[in-house]
């Protein structure tokens, strides 16, 4: 049934459910440390983000090489500050630097051991994929698309967060340019002291954007005094960010071990229904006098999203919760981590998003 | 439709004023040209009635700007965007969206336009641009020309009855510059649309304006474009003709020039021909110090430089000229050793740039990019010049020395202290070429030198590469400007697709083509003269 939408017209899908795919992801790669299921996760979500990617120049190069630094990290900050904490397998010894008792649990050099790196693999693999997570959501429907479904108390806040976000890459592209450039200068040394020379120009190269930007965005009517009354407006703030908080606060809780899982699931329900009360009120939904082109649809493609991202995360509850050790392979003693197929499969159904919408119209010839 | 009384503007109280007194009336229905020499105010008084200034820019303003009714002073720019469609210099820096169509629809969505309203006027705005078939594309892909356009298009959708545009044209190749042009011809003409442009190549834009609004000092003289074009401090190449065959008023279309020509024709159909840069008949240059073979740049999965061969003999001045995107930066860059190659190979008197480190890499080439700013780091001339010794490793003073010798304005005391920043055009170009000048480079190239600058100071930049070349420099110059090659160029380099497609003698890539023919060529044909400078001397030889 799913499958019908397979020669679907080009389009661009629902940025919404884009997103909610790519958080769905997100919580997997959380709530896994399997190496094995981390690495089909990472490969799913490539895959979908380098087939369905609504702009075939922003890639995921990016963010797969943060990811890689992210893990690099990691495992260097476990070899110099772990001091063989955990297992019993010393792979070599780093010089040991005696620290003052206050330090407490920190050590600086000391025993590498097998499983210590393991466990910092692991860890690292973790967050590193939920960074290709975020990365593919930016990938899959722009950050400006999503904007527009960003509450009307919010906008202001949305849009500053927004240009922020796409003007990175901007400035990216800058800095490389102007790295290029020292050479035409006759230099081409590295560190520090060259940064600085290039982060004038540069800096000030994004600054002058900027300020076209607002020029532009101003005289093209953005910002104009709303309908609203200043009152409800501040009040219908005040809710949302309260709100968000909440919501903040009750995800946090929920992914950390420790915390009081009721606790922190209230804290999450209390702040989505603060933020999602003032975006449900009438006219709240967007900013007064302001109107949207062309709405995304929310057709079965959207469905088919969210429907394989469900599975995936029920799959994986559903192994932690027969065994809650499945995902978490033991480091010690350290095992070859063995694939719970249940949890694997689950991943794979998300991949399948893949063949279930529509290609972004700009890249037709990419047809899977 | 456009009103401006008495206006003054001063952006700080310690700096004189940018425009005074002005006075101006634009009719509804006209497309007024704003020219002048650079740095003297356009840009100012484009966003005084965009109401930029003062309510974004800052700075004070006396008199009163009115545009359709609505006074600057109580109203903000953004509520005259029903009314004003006001596009910067770079287009792209003001787009908000990701696509065409969502970007002509921006401003009808801060608007609070119904969707129904608003799904008719983007189809009118995309019809009016031709950009109905770009309607999908990403913004980022678009050439220059199609920004602009989407750029009109954008504020067009919100129902403008006034473009402001600044410089539409400077950054674009022929071909985009025409379109953008006859599109705004075509508003004009068809929906009564009010138009106030800059436009420093007025060869391109005069012919369209039913009045010429001359900037100088702050001051503004406005009028009938021809009558105006008497007393006007800058004048396209049809004009200069016209002052030196005496015709008066001097036409400013090729085709009124034409209809005067034939005597000026028929007197130089006995002249020496064409241009004091005329190859002598004879072979070819021998190849010089600079050779270039095969060379191939790939960006992501796209070639964008394919197999280039090219030989700089010294002591000429290439122009490399081709649309927006045909590989003329790449080549350029890839030549200094900037960008990575795939393949080739460049020599330099017998070295390869990108085999060196950089200190002696410039030693051997220079390469000014188009925006100097790059360049730049320092916060005043003097610093810049100091900590140019300093990179070069050359004797202290010396850049300050090159800079005296090719500006001596620029070095003299009081102005060593600017900010390059506040620098004009011209002079941040000229600063530039300085520091890259100081490292004695064998080939010097520059991208798009003159976007920006006007009259005064393109002929200033042509003498100035004239006399580096004849001091034995091979020279490359990427641009559009068909006038500033035709007057600097002794060949052409034309490409297309990341090919170079022809080469030869200015004069014969530039009368062969359509799109690539100065004025002055246009005017006489079929004889071959391209500048004014030539016609001038001949005329001189004869008398």
């Amino acid at each position: 049934m799913i499958m019908g939408t397979v020669r679907a017209v080009p389009r661009l899908l629902h940025p919404l459910a884009w997103w909610m795919w790519a958080v769905a992801m997100a919580v997997v790669a959380n709530r896994t440390r399997n190496p094995l299921i981390l690495v089909i996760l990472v490969a799913a979500v490539v895959l979908v983000a380098e087939l369905r990617g609504e702009d075939r120049d922003r890639r995921m190069t990016l963010f797969l090489w943060l990811a890689a630094v992210v893990v690099g990290i990691r495992v260097v900050a476990q070899i110099v500050f772990g001091g063989g904490a955990i297992g019993t397998t010393v792979l070599f010894r780093m010089p040991q630097v005696p620290l003052p008792e206050w330090t407490g649990a920190v050590r600086l050099g000391g025993p590498v051991t097998l499983e210590e790196l393991a466990d910092a693999l692991y860890g690292g693999m973790s967050v590193a994929a939920m960074i290709v997570c975020l990365g593919a959501a930016t990938v899959l429907a722009s950050p400006r698309r999503l904007l527009r479904y960003v509450p009307a108390t919010l906008y202001e806040v949305g849009t500053t967060l927004v240009v922020g976000l796409t003007y990175a890459p901007m400035l990216m592209d800058d800095a490389r340019t102007a790295w290029a450039a020292r050479r035409l200068r006759g230099r081409d040394g590295r560190g520090p002291r060259e940064v600085a020379r290039v982060a004038a120009p540069v800096l000030s190269a994004g600054l002058r954007r900027s300020m076209a930007l607002a020029a532009s965005m101003e005289s093209r009517g953005y910002g104009r005094p709303g309908a609203g009354r200043q009152g409800t407006r501040r009040v219908a703030g005040a809710m949302v960010l309260t709100g968000m908080v909440g919501v903040a606060l009750g995800v946090f809780g929920l992914m950390s071990a420790g915390t009081s899982r009721p606790v922190a699931a209230g804290c999450l329900l209390v702040g989505a229904a603060l933020a999602t009360a003032t975006v449900w009120r009438p006219g709240g939904r967007r900013p007064p006098g302001r109107t949207v082109y062309r709405p995304d649809r929310w057709s079965s493609a959207e469905w088919s999203v969210l429907i394989c991202a469900g599975v995936s995360v029920a799959a994986v509850f559903v192994v932690v919760a027969a065994d809650p050790g499945a995902l978490t392979p033991s480091t010690v003693p350290l095992s070859v981590p063995d694939l719970p197929w249940p949890a694997a499969l689950g991943v794979g159904v998300a991949a399948m998003v893949a063949w279930t919408t529509p290609v972004p119209p700009d890249r037709m010839e990419h047809r899977p | 439709m456009i009103l401006l009384d008495q206006v003054s503007v001063r952006y700080r109280r310690s700096e004189p004023l940018v425009l005074r007194n002005v006075d101006l009336t634009v009719g509804e229905g006209e497309l007024a040209v704003v020219a002048g020499p650079t740095g003297t105010g356009k840009s100012t008084l484009l966003g005084c009635v965009a109401g930029l200034v003062p309510h974004f820019t800052g700075g004070v303003v006396h008199g009163r700007v009115v545009v359709g009714g609505r006074d600057t002073r109580t109203h903000r720019p953004g509520d005259l965007a029903d009314l004003i469609g006001y596009v910067g210099q770079d287009p792209a820096a003001g787009f908000v969206t990701d696509t065409v169509e969502d970007e002509v629809a921006y401003g009808l969505e801060c608007l609070g336009t119904a969707q129904p309203v608003m799904r008719r006027r983007v189809e009118d705005a995309l019809d009016l641009l031709s950009l109905a078939a770009l309607r999908s594309r990403r913004l980022r892909g678009l050439s220059g020309g199609e920004r602009q356009r989407v750029a009109i298009a954008a504020v067009l959708a919100t129902g403008s009855r006034v473009l402001v545009l600044d410089e539409p044209t400077s950054a674009l190749d022929p071909g985009g510059a025409e379109d953008v042009l006859a599109a705004v011809h075509r508003l004009v003409h068809d929906l009564g649309v009010t138009v106030l442009m800059t436009e420093h190549r007025l060869e391109r834009a005069l012919q369209f304006a039913d009045q010429l609004v001359l900037v100088e000092d702050g001051r503004v003289l406005a009028g009938e474009p021809s009558l105006l074009m008497e007393v006007s401090a800058v004048r396209p190449p049809v004009v200069e003709l016209a002052r030196l065959a005496g015709w008066s008023p001097p036409p400013v279309t090729v085709r009124d020039a034409r209809r005067r020509a034939d005597r000026l024709r028929h007197d130089l159909a006995a002249a020496p021909p064409s241009s004091p840069r005329e190859p002598a008949p004879g072979p070819p240059p021998a190849p010089g110090r600079v050779r270039i073979r095969g060379l191939t740049v790939r960006r992501g999965r796209r070639q964008v430089l394919h197999d280039a061969d090219l030989d700089i003999p010294a002591g000429v001045v290439v122009a490399l000229m081709g649309r927006n995107g045909a590989g003329k930066s790449t080549l350029l860059s890839a030549s200094a050793g900037l960008v990575a190659r795939e393949g080739g190979v460049v020599d330099v008197d017998g070295a390869d740039p990108a085999d060196l480190p950089a200190q002696q890499a410039i030693r051997l080439v220079g390469l000014v990019p188009d925006d100097p700013r790059l360049l730049l780091r320092a916060s005043s001339v003097a610093d810049e010049c100091v900590g140019a010794d300093d990179d070069t490793g050359v004797t202290p003073g010396a850049t300050r020395r090159m800079l005296a010798r090719i500006a001596p304005g620029l070095a003299g005391a009081h102005r060593v202290n600017h900010h390059p920043d506040d620098l004009s055009e011209g002079e941040r170009l000229t600063l530039a070429m300085a520091v890259i000048l100081t490292a004695g480079p064998s080939l010097l190239l520059l991208d798009e030198p003159t976007r920006g600058l006007d009259y005064a100071a393109k002929s200033r930049l042509s003498a100035m590469l004239r006399s580096f070349a004849a001091s034995g420099l091979a020279v490359v110059v990427a641009t559009h400007d068909v006038e500033f090659v035709a007057d600097v160029a002794d060949r052409v380099v034309t490409m297309a697709g990341g090919r170079i497609v022809a080469e030869g003698p200015a004069a014969d890539v530039l009368l062969s083509s359509y799109v690539h023919t100065p004025q002055v060529a246009k005017v006489l044909r079929p004889h071959r003269w391209l500048t004014v400078g030539a016609v001038a001397s001949a005329m001189k030889g004869e008398g």
